[in-house]
C-alpha cells in the first residue's frame, strides 16, 4: 500500500522508510509560526520550560498580525511581548508593522515556506502553504512553544480525502468559489483528522493564489492540512520568492485514500456560504430566485483573499463604478508588497474612487478585532474564512461568505450580487 | 482521576468564537477568559456553571480558530470535562496540552442532557448518567496522555520528566 503525498512528508521529517495513517510520529519542523494572539501564550507557556533558548533563530517566525497596528493597550501589551522575546532570541524573522503583513500571505512571499516543509503554526489558517506541497498545519500555542523548544512536534499520521480537479473555471470564478463549494460538499467536519489532497489536470487552471486560498481553508472542512501538488507554476512561484532548497513529493500511484471526488471546474458557480457556517453554501444562480438579501458592509481581504489577483479581480468590478450610497466597502491588502503593487497597478485608486476604504494590512475585522465591526442586525459580505455566530461583532449580526468578484459587485448593488448581474 | 458534575449540553458544531470571542483575545489571563466563556452561545454560563461542572456536545466541537485561550476559557471556568461526539482537531490537541480533560463518545452525547448528573473515570473511559441511570464507554485516554492531564498540561508533564 502506498503512501500518501502528507504521508511521504511526514515519513522523511520523521526520519522513517514508511508511515502510515493513525502512527504517532515525532517530526522535525522547517518553520514554527506565532502571531500576536498566539505568540504571547505560547512564550509564558516556553518560559515555564526548562530550556535556554529557541531551537533555531532562523526557523521561527513571529508576525503580528490580528490586532496590529495596536488597536488598544491590551494588544499594545501582547506586541510588545512578543517583539521583546524575537530580541532576546535573536528572531531572524519577526515583521514589525511597516514590514508585516497577514502572517499566511507574507511567509510565502518572503520565501520562508517551500515545497516538502513540515510547519507548525499557532493560527489555524497555517494550512495555507500546503498549496506551495509543503505539510503545514494549525497547532495552539503550547504545541508552538514546544516547537520553538525543541523544533520538534508529534502527530498522527493522516488519512486523505482526494479531490482530482478537471477542467477549466468559467468567468468570474476563482479558488473561494472551489473551496466554498468542496466545504458545502463535505461538510464542516467533513475532513476532521484528515488531508484534503488535491490533484488532477484542471489544477494548471488555478492559479498560485487560487490555490492558496484553496488550501487555506482546508480547516474550514476540518482537516488538517490541505495540499496540491508541485507542477511548474508552483516552481516558478518559489525560485521568485525563495533562495531556499525544497523538495518534491508526490502521492505514490497506489496511495489509499478514505473518499475521493472530482471537481469539475468548469461546472462551478459563483458561491456564497450563508450564516452561520461555512458549509451553507448556495450559488449565485441559487440566490437570484431568492428573495433578496440587502447588506451594509463588504470586506475585500484577509489571509484566504487578500492577494494580488484578488484586489485585481475586485478592482475589475469596481472600475467606473461607485458603491452603493450608505453601504460600507473595506479592502485591506494582505501584506505591505501587495499594496504597492496594487498602488502601483493604479486598484487603490480604483477603489477610492468607487468609494471603498483601504486600509493597511491586518486580520482586523476577519475575527471581530477591529476595522470594520459589525452592530446587532447589520449583514456583511466578505471574503473572509468564517462566518461563525458573532465572528465580525455582535451576536445577532451576520456574515456571508464570498469570492472578491461577489463582494465587489454586492458592494455595488448593496445586496448580494453577482458580477454578471452589473451593466 | 475522575470528574463529576452537572451538565450543561450544547449541539453541532460549537466554534472558538462562541466559546471565546476573539474582542475579548487581547487577553491571555485565564481568569479574565474566563468570565466570557462561551458568552455567545449562553449569556448566562459563566453565571450558572460551578465548578467541576460538565460541558456535553455533539459533533464537531471546538472548531475554527487554535486559540488556545478556549480550552483555557474553560477550564478556567471550572469546567471539569468536556464529552463530544467529536472533537475539533486542534481544540482536541490544545486541550490535552494544557490539562482539560475531554473525552469522545457519540453515544454518551446522545443519552446526557442538560442538568444530568455525570461522573466520568478517565482510566477506564466509563461515563456514568447517574441522573438516568446508564452508563457509556468512551474513548480511555492513552497512558501519556493521562500523565500530561495529572500534570496539568505539557509544559509541567516535559518539565517534570527532565
Amino acid at each position: 500500500m502506498g503512501m500518501t503525498m502528507t504521508q511521504k512528508i511526514l515519513a522523511a521529517a520523521a526520519g522513517l522508510e514508511k508511515v502510515e495513517a493513525g502512527q504517532l510520529i515525532e517530526a522535525n519542523l522547517d518553520l514554527v509560526l506565532g502571531n500576536d494572539i498566539t505568540s504571547p501564550v505560547a512564550i509564558k507557556e516556553m518560559d515555564k520550560m526548562k530550556v535556554e533558548g529557541v531551537f533555531d533563530k532562523d526557523k521561527i517566525a513571529l508576525v503580528p498580525d490580528h490586532f496590529v497596528p495596536n488597536k488598544d493597550i491590551k494588544s499594545a501589551e501582547h506586541c510588545k511581548c512578543v517583539r521583546e522575546f524575537a530580541k532576546r532570541n535573536d528572531i531572524t524573522n519577526y515583521f514589525e508593522v511597516g514590514e508585516m503583513g497577514i502572517e499566511h500571505a507574507l511567509l510565502p512571499e518572503k520565501g520562508l515556506t517551500v515545497a516538502g516543509d513540515v510547519i507548525i503554526g499557532a493560527d489555524s489558517h497555517t494550512c495555507t502553504y500546503g498549496a506551495l506541497g509543503a505539510f503545514s498545519t494549525g497547532v495552539g500555542s503550547t504545541d508552538m512553544a514546544a516547537g520553538m523548544a525543541t523544533g520538534k512536534a508529534w502527530f498522527k499520521v493522516p488519512s486523505a480525502i482526494r479531490f482530482n480537479i478537471v477542467g477549466k473555471p468559467g468567468h468570474w470564478v476563482s479558488g473561494k468559489d472551489v473551496i466554498l463549494h468542496i466545504i458545502g460538499m463535505i461538510g464542516v467536519d467533513g475532513a476532521l483528522y484528515k488531508s484534503l489532497e488535491f490533484a488532477g489536470d484542471g489544477i494548471a487552471n488555478l492559479s498560485m493564489d487560487d490555490r492558496f486560498t484553496i488550501a487555506n481553508m482546508a480547516i474550514e472542512a476540518g482537516a488538517k492540512n490541505g495540499i496540491f501538488p508541485v507542477d511548474a507554476l508552483t516552481e516558478e512561484y518559489m525560485k521568485e520568492h525563495s533562495t531556499r532548497a525544497y523538495k518534491i513529493y508526490e502521492a505514490d500511484a497506489d496511495a489509499v485514500y478514505d473518499e475521493e471526488y472530482t471537481v469539475d471546474l468548469s461546472t462551478l458557480r459563483p458561491t456564497v456560504a450563508f450564516p452561520h457556517l461555512p458549509e451553507n453554501t448556495h450559488t449565485i444562480d441559487e440566490i437570484q430566485k431568492m428573495d433578496e438579501i440587502t447588506i451594509d458592509q463588504v470586506v475585500i481581504g484577509s489571509c484566504t483573499n487578500g492577494r494580488l489577483d484578488d484586489l485585481r479581480i475586485a478592482a475589475k468590478v469596481l472600475s467606473g463604478r461607485h458603491i452603493k450610497k450608505g453601504m460600507r466597502c473595506i479592502v485591506i491588502p494582505a501584506t505591505q508588497a501587495i499594496y504597492m503593487q496594487a498602488m502601483e497597478e493604479g486598484l487603490l485608486k480604483t477603489f477610492i474612487e468607487a468609494g471603498a476604504v483601504v486600509s493597511t494590512p491586518t486580520c482586523g475585522p476577519c475575527l471581530g478585532g477591529y476595522m470594520g465591526i459589525l452592530a446587532e442586525g447589520e449583514r456583511c459580505v466578505s471574503t473572509t474564512n468564517r462566518n461563525f455566530v458573532g465572528r465580525m461583532g455582535h451576536v445577532k449580526s451576520e456574515i456571508y461568505l464570498a469570492s472578491p468578484a461577489v463582494a465587489a459587485a454586492s458592494a455595488v448593488t448593496g445586496k448580494i450580487s453577482s458580477p454578471y448581474e452589473l451593466n | 482521576m475522575n470528574a463529576k458534575g452537572t451538565v450543561f449540553k450544547f449541539g453541532d458544531n460549537v466554534d472558538t468564537d462562541v466559546i471565546i470571542p476573539a474582542r475579548y483575545l487581547n487577553s491571555s489571563d485565564p481568569a479574565e477568559l474566563a468570565t466570557h466563556c462561551m458568552e455567545d452561545i449562553d449569556a448566562d454560563f459563566i453565571k450558572k456553571v460551578k465548578k467541576g461542572d460538565i460541558i456535553v456536545a455533539n459533533k464537531n466541537f471546538g472548531c475554527g480558530s487554535s486559540r488556545e485561550h478556549a480550552p483555557i476559557a474553560i477550564k478556567a471556568a471550572g469546567v471539569s470535562c468536556v464529552i463530544a461526539e467529536t472533537f475539533a482537531r486542534i481544540f482536541y490537541r490544545n486541550a490535552i496540552n494544557i490539562g482539560l480533560p475531554i473525552i469522545e463518545c457519540p453515544e454518551a452525547a446522545k443519552g446526557i442532557e442538560a442538568g444530568d448528573e455525570v461522573e466520568v473515570d478517565f482510566d477506564s473511559g466509563i461515563i456514568k448518567n447517574i441522573t438516568k441511570g446508564t452508563s457509556f464507554q468512551g474513548q480511555a485516554f492513552p497512558e501519556f496522555m493521562q500523565k500530561i492531564i495529572a500534570a496539568e498540561g505539557l509544559v509541567n508533564y516535559i518539565n517534570s520528566n527532565r
